[in-house]
């Protein structure tokens, strides 16, 4: 049977959503069309203005000094997992999402909800984490909270941490997703769908061993570098909750530009690929907690392409496609068939299947 | 239906077999497939080894398949 | 991954492709159902319809046991949860998010309080039970005959190690009884059009590819058995494309590197001790179909859910504007149904074939074939 177009524009959002009735739901979280519904539809109206209106993590507050300013709650189980906790995520997370505008992370603020029971043993482990990534990221914890919830009332602990950066003068064109122009070209700095299969196996007490690990880690100076070296990078950003699927269609909403992935260019480590194929799930919608994505202009690709392989984060790096004119804003695969496919957003959690 | 894969037996212990795809590797149970021996690929569902790959026949199918020579009667029940 | 990227060699399947276009008869069309949703799914996924000739379509199959499965069944289960704080349920998590009667999921259950959690395999179930004597675990068990077996093993399992506390909600289909369904409630055109049928890889692991012949006797159409990957799809294709144009009406094993003739003796021995055949069961689209499903035997009576907690099953409407029965019957393509992709999305499901990961109406959004994606992009390779 093939394929016939649906006429008009193509909404986002099927429904709006219901605010006497409707309730929240796992999906609001999961990082996909979900969370960006709850946020087109409640908190950017509240709160809209210029810095939060541009759509990044990293909100750019403008001003002399120019300060971006990023938060990060993180509420991920199982507390520890291969190749990271949720410590070092939450320091990650926010230095990543800094880094993304174009900023040096300098400071960092943690906010801690504690379950009443929670072992102190614990609590010690996941501190010393966030002090060990804290300190090789070179960002200072200079404030923070700490509150206590009835037993039952929490996850063991949420943590909250704020990140505060300034981008340096000598950046002239701050990268930002609105940035990005047809004829663009996407690259990622490694493999994808480490973190989230490595997490959803152990979540879900999966009984899956081998080489498969969370890729957790700060981006900054993979980030800086990139930018200090190379003119003409449009968008920074980090793939995680979504997976690399649900960053690209963020990237092309805020650019009004749609995008063409090449499925055989894409870096997905074996060991990954095989775990995803065990589950049933697709390693373009399992968080990345320790790669980017990168929009160059077309003359810049093959720099920024050197550039990242030349760093340890980004031996795997890799061109993966373009961006392209498309007024609905779809981000289409081309196979290794030939064939074509849609790459749309995450429609809630993925879950492993049976069918 | 039915999401199943074809992975390697690299270890046996009892009814449970551990088998490995790609270097990940996770427990089966053999409870419908007795007489399975290290190396072989069995296709696994839900944590169950359902049948054993034939190598062989594999083989051929992957010869047809690529085409070396078509027959004219190509279409006989495999 | 071994016997995985092997087929799914692309220049095979353009070889493979070659063949079928070589040797379709220009002055017909074909039409062949792909019986089994993993199938749909990896035609989508795989773009595999684009290198067909244009006169052979694929009509997609009721094959999705997410698909097929009521919706007062579901409710069955996310009833149960809700009113039996005693109660864990325990889905695959595939039909965590399918929409039951009036709109509530299990996964929205669990939001409400439900005990539901999500397992992998039934052995999880098992050890469940023995670890919470003071929890009444429930599998809430759907699929086809692949997926039975798993389900009698941890009956079985619950059975030696002496728990009362494990009982099982049964929904368990059948795929012979599915193509006879096809064959005789579906309309007039669809089966006069039909031509052959892919039939399901996995299922035939277990049931055996002897097992199609009273099919392909009673209806004199071609059966062929294909594994998932891509070009076990194809290479199926021009197998009944060959019976077709010869006159045939056979059942080929293509799967035989892992479908024996018989199937698997100790599978479905098991299953013969453990389940019974049901009268009848409803089938969403397909309706009542007398021989089709399965329940407890009776010497496994105690493990059944729906007598420990005295359960009865009321039919319900689908909505109304759910073409998912004309679908699953192979008579309407998702493009077809006026609520596709516009008020029923992936994540405002109105029917179980928008949800299911298999459902035909989930493959087409989710790959885009809905999309004249032609209309961007130069080259087009495709």
């Amino acid at each position: 049977m093939k394929t016939n177009a649906i006429p008009g524009r193509r909404r986002l959002f099927a429904k709006k959503l219901d605010f006497s009735r409707g309730r929240v739901e796992l999906t609001h979280g999961a990082g996909g069309k979900a969370s960006a519904q709850l946020f087109e539809e409640l908190f950017q109206p509240a709160f809209s203005n210029p810095a939060l209106d541009r759509g990044d993590d990293g909100a750019q507050c403008g001003g002399a000094d120019r300060l971006v300013v990023a938060t990060d709650s993180h509420v991920v189980s199982p507390l520890f997992f291969p190749g990271g906790d949720i410590g070092a995520l939450a320091v990650h997370g926010t230095v990543n999402d800094v880094a993304m505008a174009g900023a040096a992370p300098q400071y960092l603020t943690a906010g801690f909800i504690l379950e009443e029971g929670f072992p102190l043993s614990d609590l010690r482990r996941i501190v010393d984490s966030m002090a060990t990534a804290a300190a090789e990221a070179r960002v200072a914890v200079i404030a923070g909270d700490t509150k206590v919830v009835e037993r039952g009332k929490g996850d063991g602990v949420f943590i909250n941490t704020t990140g505060v950066g300034f981008i340096p003068a000598w950046l002239e064109n701050p990268p930002s997703a609105s940035n990005a122009k047809p004829g663009d070209v996407i690259l990622v700095s490694g493999s994808v769908g480490d973190h989230g299969v490595t997490v959803l196996a152990a979540r879900e007490d999966l009984p899956l061993s081998g080489p498969i690990e969370s890729d957790s880690a700060a981006l900054h100076d993979l980030a800086m570098q990139l930018l200090s070296v190379v003119k003409g990078v449009r968008t920074l950003r980090d793939p995680t909750r979504g997976g690399l699927a649900t960053a690209v269609n963020e990237i092309c909403r805020s650019s009004g530009t749609g995008a063409l992935l090449h499925e055989e260019a894409i870096p997905v480590r074996r060991p990954v690929e095989a775990a995803c194929e065990l589950l049933g799930v697709d390693p373009l919608y399992l968080a990345n907690e320790g790669k980017m994505i990168a929009v160059t202009a077309p003359e810049a690709a093959n720099d920024a392409l050197a550039v990242l392989r030349a760093h340890s984060l980004g031996a795997e790096a890799a061109v993966i496609g373009e961006i392209v004119e498309d007024p609905d804003n779809f981000v289409q695969m081309e196979t290794a068939f030939g064939g074509k496919r849609l790459v749309d957003w995450l429609t809630g959690d993925p879950l492993p299947r049976i069918c | 239906m039915c999401l199943a894969l074809p992975a390697e037996v690299i270890a046996i212990s009892g009814e449970v077999a551990t088998v490995d795809l790609d270097g990940v590797q996770t427990p089966v149970s053999l409870a419908f497939l007795k007489d399975v021996t290290i190396g072989d690929y069995v296709v696994v569902h839900v944590g169950y080894a359902l049948s054993r790959i034939d190598a062989e026949t594999a083989a051929e199918q992957l010869a047809i398949m690529s085409g070396a020579e078509i027959q004219a009667h190509e279409g006989e029940p495999a | 991954m071994r016997y995985v990227d092997e087929f799914r060699d692309p220049k095979t399947a353009k070889a493979i492709a070659a063949r079928i276009h070589r040797d379709v008869d220009p002055n017909r069309d074909y039409a062949f159902m792909e019986f089994c949703g993993g199938h749909t799914h990896a035609l989508c996924r795989f773009g595999l319809e684009d290198l067909l000739p244009d006169n052979i379509s694929m009509i997609h199959g009721p094959g999705c046991p997410v698909c097929v499965l009521p919706v007062g069944r579901l409710d069955l289960a996310i009833e149960l949860a809700l009113s039996r704080p005693e109660v864990t349920l325990l889905t695959y998590g595939d039909m965590m998010r399918v929409p039951g009667g009036n709109g509530a999921s299990l996964l929205s259950a669990k939001a409400r309080g439900g005990d539901i959690r999500m397992i992998y395999s039934t052995t999880q179930a098992v050890d469940l039970a023995r670890d919470n004597p003071d929890r009444e675990i429930v599998l809430f068990a759907i699929g086809f005959e692949t997926t039975t077996p798993p389900t009698a093993a941890a009956v079985k399992a619950a059975r030696a190690a002496g728990l009362n506390n494990f009982t099982v909600l049964c929904n368990h289909v059948l795929t012979p009884a599915a193509i006879d369904a096809i064959m005789t409630t579906g309309s007039e055109q669809t089966r006069a059009r039909l031509d052959g049928f892919i039939g399901p890889g996995h299922v035939s692991t277990i049931i055996g590819a002897e097992a199609y012949q009273g099919a392909v006797d009673k209806w004199g159409k071609p059966i062929v058995i294909a594994g998932f990957e891509p070009n076990d799809l194809l290479n199926a294709v021009h197998r009944l494309v060959n019976q077709v144009n010869r006159g045939g009406a056979q059942v080929e094993n293509a799967f035989a590197r892992a479908v024996r003739p018989g199937g698997n003796a100790v599978a479905q021995a098991l299953c013969e001790e453990v389940f019974s055949l049901r009268d009848s069961f409803e089938w969403r689209g397909l309706g009542t179909i007398p021989a089709s499903a399965l329940r407890l035997s009776d010497g496994y009576q105690e493990f059944d859910a729906e007598q420990r907690f005295a359960l009865t099953y009321t039919s319900k409407p689908d909505h109304k504007a759910c073409a998912c029965a004309e679908i699953l019957r192979g008579e309407k393509s998702p493009v077809d149904c006026k609520v596709f992709a516009r008020a029923c999305t992936p994540e405002h499901p109105i029917g179980s074939c928008m949800v299911s990961p298999e459902g035909a109406c989930a493959a087409y959004y989710l790959y885009g074939r809905y999309r004249d994606i032609k209309r961007t992009n130069e080259p087009a390779a495709a």
